[in-house]
């Protein structure tokens, strides 16, 4: 197995972390300041995933845009078939935070959720 | 003029407002309003639609609208009045502000004031980028709006200029609208962001960053239609025949923020020449009894929860002060010594456990903090990793004898 720095990305200190990975196992060398920081690696190691956000077109809204999020990280490499549903997808306002605007995004088991309340004009 | 009576008035409706409003009420103070000039709260967070807000704080990783809703919400459950759509024009030492909006003018009596302006982008006339000047040169965030909030897209072939946070975020969020995203461009040897957005906004989208270059001219007649970028030496001075135009119609510039004080220079407060924010002590308080500074009008902080921290105490403070009259004391002066740029509170006048920020001048590995008064060292703390994106806290006992020595601490950083 290779050994491989990985900076977490889970908060702001950025630690960088120590492995020894070939895709599929892992294991930790040193580096991380918490728990979070060794799952973290771990994924990034064998299963990279990240929280998408964008923003989805609104009909009647204050705003013409609703930010939104995937309730999950996504795998890395399905981020762009997710853009592409989020690109196709418009909502009519009101849009309440937290409400669930696409079901199981992609295939990825994760949804599109609003992150931020829009009323109507 | 229209008179109103507040408690504690709060000038500013970002992160920083509404956490010190939020402390406020929770620690005792009755009428406390909130001023804001825009029709929303909660700052640039609204267009801050990425993750990772709220992990030091809460633990959990929130969206820049949900970290907002959650302030939000909390100033509602205090009933915190919210003025939105008002512009302070000035207050002055008898705490009074004057304020306008489509009511009328406003004379605003309060027992304190908490200043939370936030703070502005640089722009090309900050750093003098020599050129024509073109349309599309955007600062970042004005970019971010446009995009986020306004569904405007600024631009299809983009370099930034500054690895500033908003700028690789950018690079990120451009990248993922469709944009050709050629490059970022940082003066420094490192990236000024945290290391979290290098990795997942650059890394991940493999966008290239050119550390140790500049832009050196902006080209264009109506829009713009390319820059040039340099390598530069160690003291940042153009290395001639490093030179490359790239094609681009659109610059972005990420290149550091300005706390906006305007208000606060009218009024008197005193700033300090290198954070740009107000001299305060270690309750935040200005050299104007009963005016507080908090959020990134004081400091420009590395992430918002270490602001809504620093605010939450400003918050309480003012509260507190409200009930009982500061004692005088002897005061004693905080300066950055070697290897430190800044220090915040600058003044510190009552004995007790005083918590510090501070940013380094050079990133550094395993280097000592030392505070020394007169020569003498009175405090030491080893940091394993040093950068000046990363801003230091560290809490520090100051006695009675300290206090009355007259003589300012000292606070360096090196090996």
């Amino acid at each position: 197995m290779d050994e491989k720095e990985i900076t977490c990305i889970v908060c702001p200190i950025g630690c960088k972390i120590l492995v020894r990975t070939d895709g599929k196992k892992f294991k930790l060398i040193k580096g991380n300041k918490c728990k979070r920081g060794e799952e973290y690696a771990k994924s990034e190691a064998v299963n990279p995933r990240r929280i998408l956000t964008s923003s989805i077109l609104v009909e009647n809204g204050e705003w013409p845009l609703v930010s939104v999020k995937t309730s999950k990280p996504i795998p890395k490499d399905k981020i762009f078939d997710v853009l592409n549903v989020i690109k196709k997808t418009k909502v009519k306002a009101p849009v309440k935070i937290g409400q669930k605007i696409v079901q199981n995004v992609a295939d990825t088991n994760a949804d599109i959720v609003a992150t931020k309340t829009i009323q109507i004009v | 003029m229209i008179e109103e009576v507040f408690d504690v008035a709060v000038i500013g409706g970002g992160p920083a407002g509404l956490a010190a409003a939020v402390s406020a009420s929770e620690n005792g103070a009755e009428k406390v309003v909130i001023l804001d000039r825009n029709s929303w709260l909660g700052g640039i967070l609204p267009q801050c639609i990425h993750d990772g807000f709220g992990v030091e704080e809460t633990g959990v990783s929130m969206t820049g609208p949900e970290y907002a809703n959650m302030y939000i919400e909390l100033a509602e459950k205090h009933g915190v009045t919210i003025m939105s759509e008002t512009m302070v024009l000035g207050f002055n030492k008898k705490l009074e502000i004057i304020a306008v909006n489509k009511e009328g003018v406003y004379k605003i009596k309060t027992r304190g004031i908490v200043l939370a302006m936030g703070c502005r982008e640089k722009t090309r006339w900050n750093v003098m980028i020599p050129g024509d000047r073109p349309s599309g040169v955007f600062t970042a965030g004005v970019a971010q709006a446009f995009i986020n909030l306004y569904n405007i897209m600024p631009g299809k072939n983009v370099v930034i200029l500054g690895s500033g946070d908003v700028g690789l975020i950018m690079a990120r969020r451009l990248k993922l609208e469709g944009a050709n995203v050629l490059g970022v461009v940082e003066i420094l040897p490192y990236a000024s962001g945290l290391p979290r957005n290098v990795v997942q906004c650059l890394d991940d989208y493999d966008i290239p960053l050119y550390l140790n270059h500049t832009v050196t001219y902006i080209k264009g007649r109506d829009r713009l239609e390319s820059v040039t970028i340099a390598k530069v030496d160690k003291n940042m001075n153009v290395i001639p025949g490093t030179e490359k135009e790239i094609k681009c119609d659109t610059l972005l510039l990420s290149l550091g923020l300005i706390p906006e004080n305007e208000l606060s220079k009218n009024a008197g407060v005193e700033i300090d020449n290198i954070t740009r924010g107000p001299r305060v002590d270690q309750f935040y308080e200005t050299n104007i009894p009963g005016v507080f500074a908090c959020g990134n009008c004081l400091q420009v902080y590395d992430t918002v929860d270490a602001l809504s921290v620093g605010a939450r105490h400003a918050g309480k403070y003012v509260a507190q002060r409200l009930k009982q009259e500061k004692t005088k004391n002897s005061e004693i002066f905080v300066k950055p010594g070697e290897g430190v740029r800044y220090v915040v509170p600058q003044r510190v006048n009552q004995s007790g456990p005083v918590h510090f920020t501070l940013r380094v001048t050079q990133p550094g590995e395993s280097v000592f903090l030392n505070v020394t008064s007169d020569g003498k060292k009175i405090y030491r703390k080893k940091l394993r990793f040093v950068n000046p994106a990363n801003m230091i806290n560290f809490e520090m006992n100051v006695d009675k004898t300290l206090l009355r020595s007259n003589r300012s601490l000292e606070v360096s950083v090196h090996g």
